[in-house]
């Protein structure tokens, strides 16, 4: 099947801000970048502006943290503006680790000099002159591209001392994480950065008044920093006429799944869901039917038909009880088990959850047991019931987001999908078809021409019949291999 | 300071601004249930993870519960600790802490002294949704010659964390791993006894469930008193019978030496002797070399090297070896006092009573768990005969007793036998932080000056600050004294010493707060520092009340170097009171 050119997708609903040099420029060169109106942003905020003016910039573009939390940025580097001690940090937090989200690794790999410039404005607002990009080491081109990028700038005196002939002086440096989801939690990701076991603890202190080493801290994400010198080259007003009323410009989303066009997509805030999945994704793949949506990476909701229409932003999606997260968009169809869906990424959880706090360490791992009893059969409705009481207590008490959010697949799928959980618990039946415990192998007896073969194929002996005559399938003998459908050549064989 | 108002529960408070809602509500008599957090106030250490989650509270206005340990107070806060939210939570909590927790109660450790038992019965749990078919973590059981580890009753609360990194600046416990399998361990999960672990015991002190727990030796101290052909001969730690009545249910701090010898006796030992003695012996030696030392010093002479530190404290020892091995010819060569008795029972002693050392079992109760490990060191035994033969804690003492069916609280008053059970009051302080050098001061300025010492108590030297330093006039010459407890505390002074910066000509070291009353052998604190100052309160008593105060008055002590030693620092005493120290910093993590 050919793969669609980037003209054939719709992209007319696309506004590119974060992502606008990415697949245009050399991001090798930087040249390229500074012909794209590269550091002019800097140079002009470092000859025009005082700190709190840039910081206003900032603050009236209404712009929040795009890492997920959605926490208003300008506020926040104002916190650690005004907390006072002779050293303060930048830090670029590119430790994306959402399962199919790769909007910062693409902008890295893409256009690294955007966040170099955007964590220099950064530095000059807050009184900092140090920056520390936190990156996953599984980036390697990332990794190698802003290495590249870097000494670039310190040659053409972008980082460094008397930056644009100011008093202005800042460098980065590159920290490695080593592959831990909950890193990308701010307090988390500064214990790691100094060397101890990436956790979280409480907030506050915030980073802002203690955060690297105890010194004020600026964390913002990637795509956060991808935004800022545009905001300065083209006004806050400009920016903050892109979005709804309380989400200004645009988000980057990982649209996956069942969708005929996956990959990133970049689209002002307020755009529908529908929008994104039918317009821009052009819609389910294979002529089937949609079932649900699911935003903000593995701790996000799974939403359904009845959202389709709300407009995207932070408040809305929180509203329908999913969140924006980094921005993953997963579609899903009719062939998909919403059961499943939960239980898959209380998986991913279960493996990321730092292990500090009770609920989040062994609550996910109940939580996933009874979504496995659930999908294996086992379940009883009370177990629907403790699920719920168990997702909204885990919710409640963890310590920090992941654990305030994990049990989101769980809560959605309950409360959009319950009647697939009865059938399961009820019925033992996966109406998807995709829990394999709860199918049986069948032969249709109309179909069967008795040529044995299925029966010859199958290898604990579970399927009996003479010669030309139908076939059975024991189902209490039956391992579900599956390989009686495989030789099958008359349909006769389903799994039902 | 600020002061805040707000309500918790429907009533109003007003506390200092920086206050937690815990400590508020502590303001009101209500009581928010804790697990992992742990505030022992005159330490300066504090516990606060926010990991259980058990403390959580409902504030107003706030989305999700706050966990009232790690919260701080706002102005006009509106606090709820039992609303159905909240009750619900932190019962949801509690049960999902307990099926991730084995149900050996009966047979645990740590049963009826257990924070996790104590408050699954606060919260009255009655049933564990699930467990049938929930996963339990399991780890290997690990074994040292001090400590059990039984990570599989880890709750993952840290306050063993805090212990050994903040506290004790050891290391040698840190969480691993994570999610479900997170637990506390040492690095690369090797056992501890790989570990730079110094056996200080404060892990175990402070382990709110079964999780760390001393090496048992009960039994053993059973069988050798059930062994018609030994003679068993014990000696008691001076901090032991300041402790000892709290695992009877009576006060922290009430001294029960008396009933602790006549209970001893009751056991069966055939000698009930006393370490204080042996204090008092290490003082003469210590002492010796202390003033030695100085006046070589003093004399100009460059290869005598300053401060001198003391010796006696086996989880101290351990510490130097791994991380200041450079070192080692710094601290006094004497032998702990547990050592000390050890080899003057099984020469000295066997020899007056005409046994063979063979035939003699030295068990000593101590309030620590390092000395486990210091009486299996090679260098304490003769032909692999231990001179002490097994080192159990005041709380397992606690369990021989009451497994013989004796009340300490009904028992008489009995006397140590002589000549090992005689002390002064110099050999009581021993279990303060401070004690040794005071005892050590008070012979010093006799030795050095000739002169009598006419107010014999140094307060200068008592107190709990973690480090202290303080001036004794001996006669016209200043020593100054450095007195550090908490290993922590002992870094920063050794780190000192290290760089040439130390001005004390002596520094006394204990690695537990507040000295040996504060060991990883006494009975559970739960985190209640007023336990130990208590202890301390009667440690000083205890020596007001004796006729002696000063260890060379001893006259056992003088009967033991005309009889046997001869003169303190003598051959014979070298022999089988000094010792030396290894470099133990290529030994970790290595298998």
């Amino acid at each position: 099947m050919p793969v669609a050119t980037l003209t054939e997708i719709p992209v007319k609903k696309q506004i590119r801000i974060a992502l606008r040099n990415c697949g245009v420029i050399n991001p090798e060169k930087i040249e390229d970048y500074i012909v794209r109106d590269g550091y002019f942003a800097l140079g002009m905020v470092l000859s025009e502006m005082t700190p709190e003016n840039a910081i206003g910039v900032i603050k009236d573009s209404g712009i929040r943290g795009r890492g997920g939390a959605g926490f208003p940025t300008g506020l926040k580097w104002e916190f650690a503006s005004k907390s006072m001690s002779e050293q303060k940090y930048v830090v670029c937090n590119a430790d994306e680790g959402d399962p199919g989200a790769f909007m910062d690794r693409s902008i890295l790999e893409g256009d690294p000099h955007t966040v170099l410039e955007a964590m220099a404005l950064c530095g000059y607002c807050i009184g900092a002159n140090t920056g520390y990009i936190y990156i996953r080491a599984e980036y390697p081109l990332a990794i190698a591209r802003l290495k590249t990028a870097i000494s670039q700038a310190r040659e053409f005196g972008f980082l460094g001392k008397s930056i644009f002939g100011s008093e202005f002086e800042f460098d980065i440096h590159l920290k490695y994480g080593a592959g831990a989801f909950v890193c990308g939690e701010e307090t988390a990701l500064i214990h790691s950065m100094e060397g101890l076991r990436g956790e979280p603890s409480l907030k506050p202190p915030f980073p802002s008044e203690s955060g690297y080493l105890g010194k004020p801290t600026n964390v913002n994400n990637v795509e956060t920093y991808a935004n800022i010198p545009v905001i300065f080259l083209k006004g806050a007003e400009w920016f903050s006429g892109i979005g709804t009323e309380k989400s200004k410009g645009t988000k980057v989303f990982a649209l996956a799944g069942k969708v005929n066009n996956v990959g990133l997509v970049e689209v002002p805030m307020g755009i529908t869901l529908r929008e994104v999945i039918f317009e821009i994704g052009g819609g389910i793949k294979d002529g089937k039917g949609f079932k649900a949506v699911q935003t903000g990476g593995p701790s996000g909701g799974c939403l359904t038909e009845k959202h389709l229409d709300t407009p995207i932003d932070y408040e809305n999606l929180i509203a329908c009880g999913s969140m924006m997260g980094s921005g993953g968009m997963i579609v899903m169809d009719e062939d998909d088990c919403m059961v499943s869906i939960a239980k898959f990424f209380l998986d991913f959880t279960v493996e990321e959850s730092c292990g500090k706090c009770s609920p989040c360490r062994i609550g996910n791992k109940r939580l996933y047991e009874l979504l496995d009893r659930i999908c294996t059969g086992k379940g009883e409705m009370p177990d629907l019931d403790r699920l719920r009481n168990l997702s909204e207590v885990i919710k409640d008490t963890s310590l920090c987001g992941l654990g305030q959010s994990s049990p989101n697949p769980v809560l959605s799928t309950l409360n959009n999908f319950y009647h697939e959980y009865v059938s399961h618990v009820e019925d033992k039946k996966c109406q998807a078809g995709v829990c394999r415990d709860l199918l049986e192998y069948f032969i249709i007896e109309e179909n069967c021409v008795g040529c044995t073969a299925c029966a010859r194929a199958c290898p604990v002996g579970a399927i009996s019949g003479e010669r030309k005559e139908p076939h059975l399938i024991n189902p209490d003998t039956c391992i579900k291999c599956g390989a009686c459908l495989e030789k099958c050549k008359f349909d006769a064989v389903i799994l039902r | 300071m600020d002061r805040v108002k707000l309500t918790i529960d429907g009533r109003a408070v007003e506390v200092p601004a920086g206050t937690t809602i815990y400590k508020a509500a502590k303001e009101l008599g209500i009581d928010i249930p804790i697990l992992c957090y742990m505030d022992l106030k005159d330490l300066n250490i504090e516990n606060k993870p926010g990991g259980c989650r058990i403390c959580v509270v409902e504030v107003e206005g706030r989305g999700n519960l706050a966990s009232s340990c790690s919260t701080n107070v706002a102005a006009g806060m509106v606090v709820k600790t039992n609303s159905m939210r909240v009750i619900n939570a932190r019962r949801t909590v509690m049960e999902l802490i307990l099926s991730d927790h084995p149900k050996d109660c009966l047979s645990c450790a740590k049963s009826g002294n257990c924070d996790l038992q104590d408050m699954a019965v606060k919260l009255g749990i009655r049933e564990i949704p699930g467990q049938e078919y929930a996963e339990m973590s399991t780890y290997r059981l690990d074994t040292s010659p001090s400590i059990i580890r039984e990570l599989d009753k880890c709750i993952m609360c840290r306050r063993c964390e805090t212990m050994c990194n903040d506290f004790q600046t050891v290391g040698a416990l840190h969480a691993v791993n994570r999610g479900f399998e997170s637990v506390v361990a040492p690095a690369f999960e090797m056992n501890l006894e790989h570990s730079p672990c110094t056996y200080c015991g404060q892990c175990v002190a402070v382990c709110p469930t079964g999780a760390l727990t001393e090496v048992d030796h009960t039994s053993k101290v059973i069988s050798a008193l059930n062994d018609p052909t030994k003679t068993v001969v014990v000696q008691t730690a001076p901090a032991v019978r300041a402790a000892l009545g709290e695992e009877f249910g009576m006060e922290p701090g009430t001294r029960v030496t008396g009933q602790m010898v006549s209970a001893l006796r009751q056991l069966g030992f055939d000698y009930v002797f006393d370490t204080d003695f042996a204090a008092d012996l290490t003082i003469m030696e210590e002492g010796t070399e202390l003033l030695g030392r100085l006046t070589r010093f003093m004399e100009g002479d460059e290869e005598v090297k300053l401060p001198i530190l003391t010796s006696c404290c086996p989880g101290w020892v351990n510490f130097f070896e791994y991380n200041y091995p450079e070192m080692k010819e710094i601290p006094s060569t004497a032998r702990s006092p547990q050592q000390m008795f050890g080899s003057i029972a099984k020469s000295y002693f066997a020899e007056m009573i005409e046994v063979d050392r063979k035939d003699m079992v030295v068990i000593s109760i101590m309030p620590c768990l390092a000395k486990k490990y210091e009486c299996q060191r090679e260098e304490f035994s003769v032909d692999g005969n231990p001179d002490v033969d097994y080192s159990i804690t005041t709380r397992e003492l606690a369990h021989l007793i009451k497994q013989a069916n004796l009340d300490l609280a009904k028992l008489d008053s009995d006397d140590f036998d002589a000549p090992l059970g005689e002390s002064s009051g110099a050999g009581v302080i021993f279990a303060a932080t401070g004690g040794v050098i005071e005892a050590a001061t008070r012979t010093a300025y006799e030795i050095y000056t000739g002169k009598v010492l006419e107010k014999v108590d140094f307060e200068q030297l008592r107190g709990m600050e973690g480090i202290r330093s303080a001036k004794v006039d001996f006669d016209g010459q200043e020593i100054n004294i450095g007195i550090a407890h908490g290993l922590g505390n002992a870094r920063k002074l050794l780190d000192d010493v290290k760089a040439g910066k130390s001005q004390y000509h002596a520094i006394e070291i204990m690695a537990c707060p507040g000295g040996c009353i504060g060991g990883g052998g006494q009975p559970l604190h739960h985190g209640d520092a007023s336990i130990l100052k208590a202890r301390a309160r009667a440690i000083y008593a205890e020596d007001r009340d004796k006729p002696i105060r000063k260890s060379h008055e001893n006259p056992y002590i003088k009967k033991l170097y005309e009889e046997f030693l001869g003169e303190p620092m003598s051959e014979k005493a070298h022999e089988l009171l000094h010792t030396h120290y290894f470099d133990k910093r290529k030994k970790i993590f290595q298998v």
